[in-house]
C-alpha cells in the first residue's frame, strides 16, 4: 500500500505496537501500530470485515471469549502490557468499559442494571450505590427520563434509552476508557443525535474509542480517526485532516463513497 | 384438481388431519375418564326388579346392552350384598323381568366390609346408646349410626396413643439391643428394660380398654331384609353411611356426592383399596414428585451448565451429550432394576450396616422406600432436565453475557446473575416434563418402594417427622393394583377411573402451575425486539 500516515500522539492512553491477530490461520489484523489519545474521541472507520471491531475488542480482551484467537505484538494501557495471558482481565475490564452494537440491558430494573458492576465488585453500601446510580444516569444524560422509574424493568425502555442505560452502566464502574462498538447502528436519527451529544460530553472525563460505519458520525463526534482496510491500518490522523485532505488514496475513495 | 395438488394442499390437509386425530384421541380419553370417574359417586336410584319366575332383586342399574341372542335388552344390576350372594353384579335379560319399580324405602348401606348392602330396614336394637325416639326407625338409625361413628373416632384416639407407646417401646428395645452389642453399662440396660416394661404394661391396660370399648360399640345393631326377604343383622359400627336414594332430592344427592368426594380426597382406603379414600396415594404421589424434583433439578441444571458453559466442545462432550439423550429413552423398568440394585441393596444396605445394625436383619434403608423411589425417578428424569436446561442456556443472547463480562464480571458471576435467571424458563420446561413423567411412572416404583397399602405416611408426628425409609402408596400403582390385581374386578372398576382422573388432575395441576410461572418469567426476561 502506498503512502501511510500514522499520526504520533503525545501522552497516549493506549499504545498498540505491531499488533497481529489470527483467527485460526487467517490473519485478521496486520501489524497495527497506533496510539489512542487520552480524553479524546477516536473513531475507527472502514468497510465491513476490515477488523475495526476486532481491534476494539483487543482493548478489553473480549476476544478471549473466542476459541483459537491468537495475538502477537503489544498493547499497553498507561504503559502496562495488557496482552499477556496472566493479566487480571477482570480489573482490565473495569478500566476499559464497553458499549455494544445492540443495546443489552440485563432483564433487571434500571437501578440494578446500573449498580451491576459495583455489586459484582462487592460494593454493598446503599448510599454509594444510590449516589453512583444518579451520577451515572446524569452522566449518560438519561437521569431526567428515568428518575421516576428506577425500579422498573430496563427492558421497557426504547432503543435509544436502553443504549444510554448501557453507557451509564459502563461509566458506573468509573473506567478510564469507553469502547463503543457501533453504538448507534440500531437507533433512529433522534436517538443517534442524543448519543452523539453524549459522546461529546463523555470525553471530558473519559477516553472514547468508537467503531462506526457512519462516516458523518465519525466526522461529527471524533477528534481522531483511524481508517482500517483489510486488517491494515491505512491512515490515522486528525479527523478534520482525514475528512478534508487524506493522504492516502484508499482513504479518500472510502470517505467519498467510491467503495465500502 | 391439478392446481389443488400443485399447491401442496393434500399435504396441508394431511397435517391438519393428523392433528385433529391426535386431539380427538386425547379428548376421547378425557371424556371417558371424566364420565366414568365423576359419575361413580352419584347416588343412583335403586330399582326393584320382580322376575317372571317370582324372584326379586334390588340394586342400581349400572349398564344396559343389546342382547344379540334374544333381540332384547340386558340390564346389569349392582345388587351388592356380597356376603349373601357371593357377587356384586348380575346381568338380567329384560324379557325375564315382570315389573321394575323404585321403592322409596329401599336402603343402600356402605359397609366397612363386604361392599354395599341394598335392602330394607326391618328393626333396630339400640343397646347401649340413647337416641331420642322418633316415629321413623330410619331417622333413629341415622342418628345412631352417627353416634356410633363419633365414639369410634374417639376410640381411634386411644389407638393412636397405643401406637405411640408401641413406637416408644420399640425405640427402647433397639437402644437396649445397641447397648448389649457394644457391651454397655449393665445398670443402664436394666433401667431401660424396666422403663420399657412400664411402657408395655401401660400399653396393655390401654389395649384392654380399647377391646372392651370396641366390643361395646358393636352392640347396637339393625336388621335388614334383602329383596327376597332374607334377614341380615348388621352392627351399626360397620356402616359407613346409609342412604335412601329413591327418596333423596337433587340437593341431598349433591351433598352426598360432595361428601363422597371429600372422603376420596381425605380418607384412607378400605376393602383392599377398592373403597374408601385415596389420601395416602395422593400424598405419596405428590411427595415423591416433589422429592424427585429436589434431587433431579439441581443435579440436571449443574450438569447442563458444565456441558454448555465450561466443557470444551469435542468428541467427549459430544459423546456425553449423545449418552444423555439416549438415557432419556431407556425403558423405565431398567431404571427400576438399577435403583433396586444400586440404591436399595447397595447404598441402603450399607447405611443399615453402618447406622442401624441393631435393627438387622429387619432392613431400614435396605428395602424400598420413598427416598430410593425418588432417587430412581430423579435418575430417570435428569436427562430431560439437562436437555432443556442446555437449550435454555443456548437461547440466552450472547450480547448479555458480553455486557456482563465487559463490566468486570467473572464467567461464574455472569452465569449466576445473568445467564441462569434468563434460562429459568427453559429449566422450568424441563421440570414440567420431568414432573409429568415422574408422576405417571409406575414400573420402576414397583421395585423400589411402592406398596399396595402403606401402614403410615412418609411424614407424620413421630420423630424425625420425615421418614424417608418408609414405603408409600402411589396413584399410578393404585390403578394397576385395584384394576388388575383386585379379586373383585367389577366392583373395583369405578375406582380405577376415579384414581385415573385424580392422577390426571394432579399432573395437570402441577404442570399448569409450572407453566403459568414459566410464562410469567418469560415475559419478564423477554428481550425487546427492535
Amino acid at each position: 500500500m502506498e503512502l501511510r500516515t500514522i499520526r504520533a500522539i503525545p501522552d497516549p492512553v493506549l499504545e498498540i505496537t505491531n499488533l497481529n491477530l489470527y483467527y485460526g490461520t487467517s490473519r485478521a489484523l496486520k501489524d497495527i501500530t497506533l496510539s489512542i489519545p487520552r480524553k479524546q474521541v477516536t473513531a475507527f472507520i472502514g468497510p465491513s470485515g476490515c477488523g475495526k471491531s476486532t481491534l476494539l475488542r483487543c482493548f478489553n480482551r473480549m476476544n478471549d471469549l473466542l476459541d483459537n484467537v491468537r495475538i502477537e505484538g503489544s498493547i499497553t494501557l498507561d504503559g502496562e502490557e495488557i496482552t499477556i495471558p496472566a493479566l487480571d482481565v477482570i480489573s482490565l475490564r473495569r478500566r476499559v468499559g464497553m458499549v455494544f452494537q445492540q443495546s443489552n440491558p440485563f432483564p433487571k430494573s434500571i437501578y440494578e442494571n446500573i449498580v451491576y458492576g459495583l455489586r459484582i465488585a462487592g460494593v454493598k453500601d446503599k448510599a454509594t450505590l444510590d449516589e453512583t446510580v444518579e451520577k451515572s444516569l446524569r452522566g449518560a444524560a438519561i437521569w431526567d427520563e428515568v428518575k421516576d422509574r428506577l425500579h422498573e424493568s430496563a427492558l421497557g425502555l426504547s432503543g435509544g434509552q436502553a443504549q444510554r442505560i448501557c453507557i451509564a452502566r459502563a461509566i458506573a464502574v468509573n473506567p478510564e476508557i469507553i469502547l463503543m462498538d457501533e453504538p448507534c447502528s440500531a437507533l433512529d436519527p433522534i436517538a443517534t443525535a442524543k448519543i452523539e451529544e453524549l459522546i461529546n460530553e463523555l470525553k471530558e472525563q473519559y477516553t472514547v474509542v468508537i467503531v462506526t460505519h457512519n462516516m458523518q458520525q465519525a466526522a461529527r463526534v471524533s477528534d481522531f480517526t483511524a481508517f482500517l482496510y483489510l486488517g491494515e491500518l491505512i491512515e490515522f490522523d486528525d479527523t478534520k485532516k482525514i475528512f478534508t485532505n487524506p493522504d492516502n488514496r484508499h482513504t479518500e475513495d472510502y470517505i467519498t463513497g467510491r467503495f465500502g | 384438481m391439478g392446481t389443488f395438488r400443485k399447491q401442496g394442499e393434500p399435504k396441508v390437509w394431511a397435517t391438519a388431519a393428523a392433528l385433529s386425530a391426535t386431539l380427538l384421541m386425547i379428548a376421547t380419553l378425557l371424556v371417558v375418564v371424566l364420565v366414568n370417574g365423576l359419575g361413580y359417586f352419584w347416588p343412583s336410584d335403586l330399582t326393584l326388579a320382580i322376575m317372571k319366575d317370582g324372584s326379586k332383586l334390588l340394586g342400581e342399574i349400572t349398564a344396559r346392552e343389546k342382547a344379540t341372542a334374544s333381540h332384547g335388552e340386558r340390564l346389569q344390576f349392582k345388587v351388592g350384598n356380597r356376603d349373601l350372594y357371593g357377587q356384586d353384579y348380575r346381568w338380567v335379560d329384560r324379557k325375564d323381568i315382570a315389573t321394575l319399580s323404585g321403592p322409596d324405602d329401599s336402603v343402600a348401606l356402605e359397609r366397612r366390609e363386604h361392599g354395599n348392602f341394598y335392602g330394607f330396614l326391618k328393626s333396630l336394637s339400640l343397646e347401649g346408646i340413647k337416641v331420642a325416639a322418633s316415629p321413623s326407625p330410619w331417622y333413629d338409625m341415622e342418628k345412631a349410626v352417627s353416634l356410633v361413628a363419633d365414639s369410634r373416632d374417639k376410640l381411634s384416639g386411644t389407638e393412636k396413643e397405643m401406637s405411640k407407646l408401641n413406637g416408644e417401646a420399640e425405640a427402647l428395645r433397639l437402644k437396649i439391643q445397641k447397648l448389649i452389642y457394644v457391651k454397655g453399662d449393665r445398670t443402664r440396660i436394666d433401667a431401660l428394660t424396666r422403663q420399657r416394661e412400664q411402657l408395655l404394661s401401660r400399653f396393655n391396660t390401654l389395649l384392654d380398654r380399647f377391646n372392651s370399648e370396641t366390643e361395646e360399640l358393636h352392640r347396637p345393631k339393625a336388621v335388614f331384609t334383602d329383596a327376597s326377604g332374607e334377614e341380615k343383622e348388621i352392627a351399626l359400627i360397620d356402616i359407613v353411611r346409609a342412604w335412601r336414594p329413591n327418596s333423596m332430592g337433587v340437593f341431598a344427592k349433591a351433598a352426598f356426592y360432595a361428601g363422597k368426594i371429600g372422603e376420596m380426597l381425605l380418607d384412607e382406603p378400605r376393602e383392599s383399596n377398592t373403597e374408601g379414600g385415596l389420601f395416602p396415594a395422593i400424598f405419596g404421589t405428590v411427595m415423591m414428585v416433589i422429592l424427585m424434583s429436589i434431587f433431579s433439578l439441581p443435579f440436571g441444571v449443574i450438569a447442563a451448565v458444565y456441558l454448555r458453559e465450561y466443557a470444551r466442545e469435542g468428541v467427549i462432550v459430544r459423546l456425553v451429550r449423545i449418552a444423555v439423550n439416549n438415557l432419556a429413552g431407556v425403558p423405565s423398568i431398567v431404571y427400576g432394576v438399577f435403583g433396586l440394585g444400586f440404591f436399595v441393596y447397595g447404598i441402603g444396605s450399607g447405611i443399615d450396616a453402618f447406622f442401624f445394625p441393631e435393627r438387622l436383619p429387619t432392613p431400614t434403608f435396605g428395602t424400598g422406600g420413598i427416598l430410593w423411589a425418588s432417587l430412581t425417578l430423579a435418575l430417570l428424569t435428569v436427562p430431560v432436565v439437562i436437555v432443556s436446561t442446555e437449550e435454555g442456556l443456548a437461547a440466552v443472547p450472547k450480547g448479555l453475557r458480553e455486557g456482563s463480562l465487559s463490566l468486570g464480571a467473572t464467567k461464574f458471576q455472569t452465569l449466576l446473575k445473568v445467564v441462569l435467571p434468563m434460562a429459568t424458563p427453559g429449566i422450568m420446561t424441563g421440570m414440567i416434563l420431568a414432573m409429568a413423567r415422574a408422576a405417571g411412572e409406575v414400573a420402576p416404583l414397583m421395585l423400589v418402594g411402592v406398596v399396595k397399602l402403606a401402614p403410615s405416611l412418609p411424614i407424620d408426628g413421630t420423630f424425625p417427622f420425615f421418614h424417608m425409609d418408609r414405603k408409600f402408596m402411589h396413584l399410578g400403582f393404585h390403578i394397576y393394583d385395584v384394576g388388575f390385581q383386585s379379586p373383585n374386578v367389577e366392583a373395583a372398576k369405578p375406582m380405577v377411573f376415579v384414581t385415573t382422573l385424580l392422577l390426571l388432575a394432579i399432573v395437570i395441576t402441577a404442570s399448569s402451575t409450572a407453566i403459568v410461572i414459566r410464562n410469567r418469567m418469560k415475559k419478564k426476561y423477554a428481550t425487546k425486539a427492535f
